[in-house]
């Protein structure tokens, strides 16, 4: 049964899709303009969260996160993944009453890994935090890995899979060709029976020429690495009402990210770091460990990310192609999602129901219904 | 946030002529030097060393007396001490001063950041009494300080043989210089010797310092085919093998001085993502530059070694052109105008380069002095091997911003500057690729590590 | 290991007094901190985050980042970049730093 395929991007999601394909036996090339893991997926946060997911989202992190805890029998490495928990903090006391009511959604939808804890749980769980913060919501089991070397496991695994990856190439055309496509890039052309559009920030331009635009913007959040400091922390930490994420890894240094953006130069197909943007994590950095203050920071960087209007991705088969599939527009917070998106395309190109929920996810939704 | 016609980083050679240059032109320059006093590297603590026996350092340093001298004009707005951490491609730069955040903004900019001394990746070159040829200098210039033991000088280039002959003024007892220019290159530096007499002064200094070194009787041991530093916390002696004999030869020494010449410093040059290229001649990365030295980022110029190595008379003769490009850029003078007086400075330029090929090839340092083995450190910061390059390269990295990911390598306290050249040329070689299709680290700001408290109060300030 | 061609007391140089460690340092007013260190016979300044391996400066033109010390409370100044001054204080880093609040 074996057809071609072609996955656009090789990000987390792309080579998810390219593993899980190959094994059905689909005959797949990723092709990438750059090389795997060059944007989001390899210079991302690093946060492995089902805290604080969009509802829709939650089957899905569930899931994913079944497959983070059996990296290794997936791909043959962990990925980094430590799963040291994630707290986010309270500043105060409108925070907590958010954190509340965010507990209470959750379970009224029927999960509960989320927890809110109180101050001196807080305290006992985050010895160096600020004092004044009241409490916080806790997801145990949740953590972090290292992203570029997630890619590389997930693109090697794909690789004696059977599937073929092409960097450097960037798509400039598209076409149908028979039942399928035909795709260039350079000199070069590609024919597939299937196409795949794991493209990230690039995924806009290729719905534009497949006749669905979406609404998707490029994003770049930046992020942050101190010298090895001394160990302090072990667990995940966010704030409720403003960007941030913080960790320490096993080395000391300390990654603090959170989704305060960078300048985005597509032409260029870079994110440079604005440190004006970064100052203001600097600052909630500092209200919630107040000695971070005499930190150094060594490196800023960005990715480049594909935001979605309503801040949930697309996945799902496209509105105008029977054989044309989207897995795009995480809008910064895919990464943890990624072992499943190989599954659900996987599902789809075979014709089968996803066992996972996608119907939130079509790119149906920005299409505005024709007047009757 | 203040905007300045003109910024130039560094008051090396090109710093101080381009600033010197644009004032004549009526353009008032900010200088921005890292260091306390004027000079950069080459003419350092020229007006406060306490070598005052100017025969040590001889009259090439002493000649940076006039330059220093002109930077001292109160119209120019000259700041010591002051280091950068970023630069934006709108040329925003934010500044550090007694600790103090900055930021200001340039209609042009000059950097003149000049070069570094290249990497000479040896087992054991962590080790506290190994240390640079440039270091070693460094001490001489601004304290007056000499090696107190018998000293090892160990690599190859004019450098190495410029600071023999300041020590062997200066009474330092040499223990040995273990020159490891390969005996063949000699010869083949000898087709560049038409070009070379162009500039013949500088080729007789030369040969001068061979000659002075010979008549003093300095052990100097040539074809040195491999070098360790040994000792345990600390060195203790230096081995070392001739070319066709296998046996090691020790010396002990509590100091060892390495050098293989010196390559240009792109720190900031790579975290504005100019364009650069791999200039195979010079074996290093430097950034592509037009006729008056800018860069493919409007209002950018690189003026001296910074640019590709060129040496300090030619790097203040690239100071005047990118002086008169700053003039041009900022229409106090018009492209006719400009180009008739840049006329002359070209004409020198090109007869004071014509050495550098010769030098290129004379001492082009062999593959084994540029990539570590296996057990020998490429990052210093981070500690990672030249074997763990490898195996990252086995493992599927094409370049030094996959490896950076898995090892950390480059992203220690240096910030990738130690390491940087050598990674770039390890994954060339392991994948056999061009060092061009490898590629170097995406550098960013901050340029030097700064602590979230002051990054926060710079952008209040900003 | 370094030594001054004429100590700065012979020549009538300014001489300023700094604290390394537990020890009392004289140098030459002007030094660098990396420069009075290696002449007053210190040659480690510091020992790595990653392996505890001893360092001391490398490059001296602030390049390689070898001699980070403590000035004052300031950690990872490097030494090379920063004067002495009279009474200053300056002390070795031990692996990661460990900051309190």
């Amino acid at each position: 049964m074996s057809r071609r395929v072609v996955v656009v991007g090789a990000g987390f999601h792309g080579c998810s899709a390219a593993l899980r394909l190959s094994n059905q036996g689909y005959e797949v090339t990723v092709i990438d303009k750059a090389y795997a893991g060059r944007h989001a997926s390899g210079v991302n946060a690093g946060g492995v969260r089902r805290l604080g997911r969009h509802p829709a989202e939650i089957p899905l992190a569930i899931a994913a996160w079944e497959r983070w805890q059996n990296m290794t029998s997936i791909v043959g490495d962990d990925c980094g993944f430590r799963p040291v928990g994630q707290i986010k903090v309270a500043e105060n006391n409108n925070d907590m009453a958010i954190l509340n009511e965010r507990e209470r959604q959750v379970q009224n939808l029927g999960y509960h890994h989320e927890k809110l804890i109180n101050r001196d749980e807080l305290r006992k769980r985050l010895p160096a935090l600020a004092g004044h913060c009241p409490g916080g919501l806790a997801c145990d089991g949740d953590g972090f890995a290292n992203p570029y070397r997630t890619v590389t496991a997930w693109r090697r695994e794909a690789e004696r899979q059977g599937a073929c990856f092409r960097e450097g190439i960037e798509i400039t055309d598209i076409e149908p060709k028979g039942n399928g496509w035909r795709l260039s890039g350079g000199e070069e052309h590609f024919d597939a029976d299937l196409l795949v559009n794991c493209a990230g920030a690039w995924s806009g331009e290729l719905c534009k020429w497949l006749g669905e635009p979406v609404p998707l913007t490029a994003e770049a959040p930046m992020l942050m690495i101190t010298e090895r400091l001394s160990p302090f922390l072990g667990t995940v930490v966010g704030a409720t009402s403003r960007p941030l994420s913080f960790k320490q890894f096993e080395n000391g240094t300390v990654l603090i990210g959170g989704g305060v953006c960078g300048v985005v130069d597509i032409a260029r197909h870079v994110a440079e770091t604005r440190l004006g943007g970064l100052a203001e994590n600097a600052d909630t950095v500092v209200s919630l460990f107040p000695f971070m203050k005499e930190a150094r920071i060594m490196r800023t960087w960005a990715g480049v990310e594909a935001v979605m209007q309503d801040h949930i991705p697309v996945i799902g088969l496209s509105s105008q192609h029977d054989n044309v599939i989207h897995a795009f527009g995480f809008s910064a917070h895919g990464y943890q999602l990624g072992p499943i998106t190989g599954e659900i395309v996987a599902d789809l190109a075979m014709e089968r129901e996803p066992k996972l929920p996608i119907t939130p996810f079509s790119i149906q939704r920005f299409q505005t219904p024709c007047p009757e | 946030m203040i905007t300045h016609d003109l910024v130039i980083l560094g008051t090396g050679p090109a710093g101080m002529a381009a600033a010197t240059t644009a004032l004549e032109y009526g353009i008032t320059p900010v200088v921005i030097d890292e260091q306390p006093a004027a000079g950069g590297q080459i003419y350092r603590a020229l007006e406060s060393t306490p070598v005052r026996d100017r025969r040590i350092l001889g009259e090439d340093y002493w000649s940076g007396e006039s330059l220093i001298k002109g930077l001292k004009d109160p119209q120019i707005d000259y700041r010591p001490a002051t280091t950068v951490w970023q630069l934006t491609r709108q040329r925003e730069i934010g500044l550090l001063h007694d600790d103090k955040a900055e930021m200001i903004c340039a209609r042009h900019i000059i950097l003149a950041t000049g070069a570094m001394e290249r990497p000479m990746p040896i087992p054991g070159w962590t080790l506290p009494g190994v240390m640079t040829a440039g270091s070693g200098q460094i001490l001489l210039k601004s304290a007056g300080a000499v090696p107190q033991a018998p000293v090892v000088l160990a690599g190859c280039g004019p450098l190495l043989l410029l600071l023999a002959t300041q020590y062997l003024r200066a009474g330092v007892e040499i223990a040995a210089i273990l020159d490891t220019t390969p005996r063949n290159r000699y010869r083949a530096a000898l087709k560049h010797t038409p070009g070379a007499l162009r500039n013949a002064s500088t080729l007789l200094k030369g040969v001068g310092l061979l000659r002075e070194l010979r008549r003093a009787g300095v052990r100097h041991i040539k074809g040195v085919s491999a070098l360790r530093a040994e000792g345990s916390g600390q060195l203790e002696r230096v081995l070392w093998k001739q070319q066709g004999d296998d046996n090691w030869q020790t010396l002990e020494t509590p100091t060892l001085l390495l050098h293989q010449g010196v390559i240009p410093n792109t720190q900031i040059t790579r975290a504005v993502d100019c364009h650069h290229e791999w200039d195979e001649q010079q074996l290093s990365w430097r950034p592509r530059l037009d006729e008056w030295l800018s860069t493919d980022i409007p209002g950018i110029a690189v003026a001296g070694d910074g640019g590709g190595i060129v040496g300090a008379k030619a790097a203040a003769m690239q100071g005047q052109l990118a002086g008169l490009g700053a003039a041009l850029a900022l229409d106090k003078l018009t492209l006719a105008n400009s180009t008739e007086r840049a006329q002359p400075i070209r004409k020198a330029l090109a007869r004071d380069t014509a050495i550098r090929p010769f030098l290129d090839v004379l001492y082009r340092p062999a593959k084994q002095w540029r990539l570590p083995d296996d057990d020998t450190l490429a990052c210093r910061c981070e500690e990672v091997t030249g074997g763990e390059i490898r195996r990252m390269a086995e493992m599927g990295c094409r370049g030094p911003n996959q490896t950076k990911s898995f090892t950390r390598c480059g992203m220690g306290p240096c910030q990738g500057r130690m390491c940087g050249i050598t990674v770039s040329e390890l994954l060339a070689d392991a994948n056999q690729q061009s060092v061009e299709e490898t590629g170097y680290y995406r550098l960013r700001p901050p340029f030097k590590p700064i602590t979230l408290g002051q990054l926060a109060k710079a952008a209040e300030e900003g | 290991m370094f030594k001054r061609l004429s100590p700065p007391e012979a020549t009538n140089e300014a001489v300023v007094t700094f604290h390394f460690d537990e020890q009392t340092v004289t140098a030459r007013l002007g030094d660098t901190v990396a420069a009075a260190l290696l002449t007053s016979g210190i040659s480690i300044c510091r020992s790595t985050p990653v392996s505890n391996a001893p360092r001391a400066p490398y490059c001296m033109m602030g390049v390689c980042f070898e001699c980070l010390v403590e000035v004052d409370g300031n950690p990872n100044v490097q030494a090379c970049q920063v004067e002495v001054r009279d009474g200053m204080h300056v002390h070795t880093q031990q692996g990661a730093r460990r900051l309190t609040s």
